[in-house]
């Protein structure tokens, strides 16, 4: 299988504090990788290196190569913003802009851009949606804003939004942590049918979500990747004796 | 049992004592409405708002909006644009020494800024007193009170809005305008409106930089008369009039003032209160087109 995402020695930090200690992952095309590990071991700014959202924080800086589709994103001269196209993110809480009615919501990025031609947002609004599962719920209030919809149809229009700028890979960060379990599950389903045309990296803090809806799996503990392989087998047959721990709850 | 009593008394005290200081706090706020309407209103009259000088204030109201316009031209832009600058890119050294400078501005005497603004326009570049010169000392006021407030209602919008739109891959500056800006607008436009109410009312500069003028100014280059400095000339008696004619007409003009600051107020909310509803074209359009194939 082909790699979408490949980091090479990644470093992160910020300030003084390294959060993510020389990470060497890859990440397959077309598939569902979940990232697991404990409160504050390095998942979240691991992904957010991936579309370039770390060194929006202050005092944040990266080192090491992020290559996807076999370019260095880090490289001299590359440009952040073309990558958060091509890199679409979901955040832990939902976070629809309030000012703006669902239908803007969702063509947001294509409007912030400079999409102007009404026929291709109705186009792509109907079609994120659908991606999204949101369609059949919001289709009678588009002009309502944003935040008028409960928290799991506010984070399935976020997925919709980051969808409807047509991106390969969507990283989520505890996309669910949020949500009741009729509305994780409704987003576990979403993400199983997204996968065949997204490259999909979850960070979970659920290892039963990790385990049901994943392909692969990337174990990080303390900002190293302590194991990285195929979720079967992770949580079948860990390789190291800290996954094991982790998988059998003896800590974190 | 006692000691239930007790905490019922304390609370009840506590409460009685929090309502005597808003009381004591509203008695100033009142009795300034009071006696500005009970002395002023006599005074109005179409002929009072539309005269010029001595028999009506006309000229002074066209003077007043006209210093308080040009004013919050020059003003408005450099105020919020430095409101943007400190809360959005401010982040850094040159952030930090603004936001210091800013705070040390909004603390100047207004006297001070008029002096500054007499001493370098008309002094130094030899300019004559006038509507723009009194401009410029308005503004210089309210760049610091309106980068304040610009900065503060943005540093409410919660991050989560901008790493949204960022990780859309919408430019730095374009999430700033867009995002930003719109959801912290409310506030924005609050805080220019206390600006603009602000310098209004502002004399002391004024006195030093449009003196006063007893004709209609409409060139920005030429001494005017303004509601402030007309109240001030009459009230300390340099006028024509009687002793008790000109602290009418001060009381007159007075009123005036306060009713043209608070309409100004008023129109502003208004304004902005249409404008969120113009927010969502695409929906409207949306549901346009629904009914159309329907």
């Amino acid at each position: 299988m082909e790699n979408k995402i490949v980091t090479e020695g990644l470093n992160a930090y910020f300030g003084d504090v390294h959060a993510v200690k020389g990470v060497d992952l890859a990440i397959p095309a077309n598939s569902i990788t979940a990232i697991i590990g404990p409160s504050g071991c390095g998942k979240s700014t691991l992904i957010r290196c991936m579309n370039r959202m770390h060194e929006v924080v202050k005092d944040a800086r990266v080192e090491g190569r992020v290559v996807i589709d076999g370019e260095d994103i880090y490289a001299p001269g590359s440009d952040a913003v073309e990558i958060r196209r091509k890199v679409g993110m979901v955040f832990q809480k939902p976070n629809p802009f309030p000012t703006m009615s669902i239908y803007d919501n969702v063509v947001a990025g294509l409007r912030l851009n400079g999409e102007r031609d009404w026929k291709r947002l109705d186009a792509a609004v109907e079609r994120s949606l659908k991606l999204a599962a949101l369609w059949e719920e919001v289709k009678g209030q588009l002009d309502a804003s944003g935040v008028s919809i409960s928290g799991g149809q506010q984070q399935r229009l976020c997925i919709a939004r980051a969808l409807a700028v047509e991106p390969e890979v969507l990283l989520l960060d505890e996309p669910c942590s949020a949500l009741d379990p009729i509305a994780t599950a409704k987003i576990e389903d979403l993400l199983f049918d997204l996968k065949n045309n997204f490259t999909i990296v979850i960070v979970t803090h659920n290892m039963q979500q990790a385990a049901r809806i994943s392909d692969f799996t990337a174990f990080m503990y303390l900002g190293e990747l302590v194991e990285f392989g195929i979720t079967k087998d992770l949580f079948e047959n860990p390789k190291e004796e800290l996954t094991e721990k982790y998988i059998t709850g003896r800590f974190g | 049992m006692r000691s239930h009593k007790l905490r019922k008394r304390v609370d009840m005290a506590a409460s009685l004592l929090a309502v005597g200081c808003v009381l004591v706090a509203l008695i100033p706020l009142v009795s300034i409405l009071v006696e500005v309407i009970r002395n002023g209103a006599p005074m109005l009259s179409w002929e009072f708002i539309t005269d010029r000088t001595t028999s009506g204030v006309g000229n002074a109201i066209l003077g007043s909006l006209q210093i308080v316009m040009y004013a919050a031209f020059i003003g408005l832009p450099v105020g919020i644009l430095t409101g943007i600058y400190i809360s959005e890119f401010g982040n850094n050294r040159m952030g930090s020494t603004i936001r210091f400078f800013n705070d040390v501005m909004a603390n100047f005497p207004s006297i001070v800024v008029g002096l500054l603004v007499y001493a370098m326009l008309i002094v130094y570049l030899g300019m004559t007193y006038s509507i723009i010169v009194a401009s410029v000392a308005l503004s210089i006021i309210m760049i610091p009170i309106v980068a304040n407030t610009t900065e503060e209602s943005l540093k409410m919008v919660p991050n989560s809005l901008r790493e949204g739109a960022l990780a859309l891959g919408v430019p730095r500056w374009r999430t700033v305008l867009k995002v930003v800006l719109s959801n912290g607008r409310s506030g924005v436009i609050t805080g220019a409106l206390l600006a603009v109410a602000r310098v209004a009312g502002e004399t002391a500069p004024l006195i030093l930089t449009t003196m006063f003028s007893y004709f209609w100014t409409v060139s920005p280059n030429e001494p005017s008369a303004a509601l402030p400095t007309l109240i001030f000339n009459y009230a300390m008696g340099y006028s024509s009039l009687t002793v008790d004619e000109a602290m009418r007409h001060a009381w007159g003009a007075a009123l005036v003032l306060i009713m043209l600051v608070l309409s100004l107020n008023v129109s502003v909310r208004l304004l902005s209160m249409r404008r969120f509803k113009k927010n969502h074209k695409g929906a409207r359009r949306w549901r346009t087109r629904l009914s159309l194939k329907a």
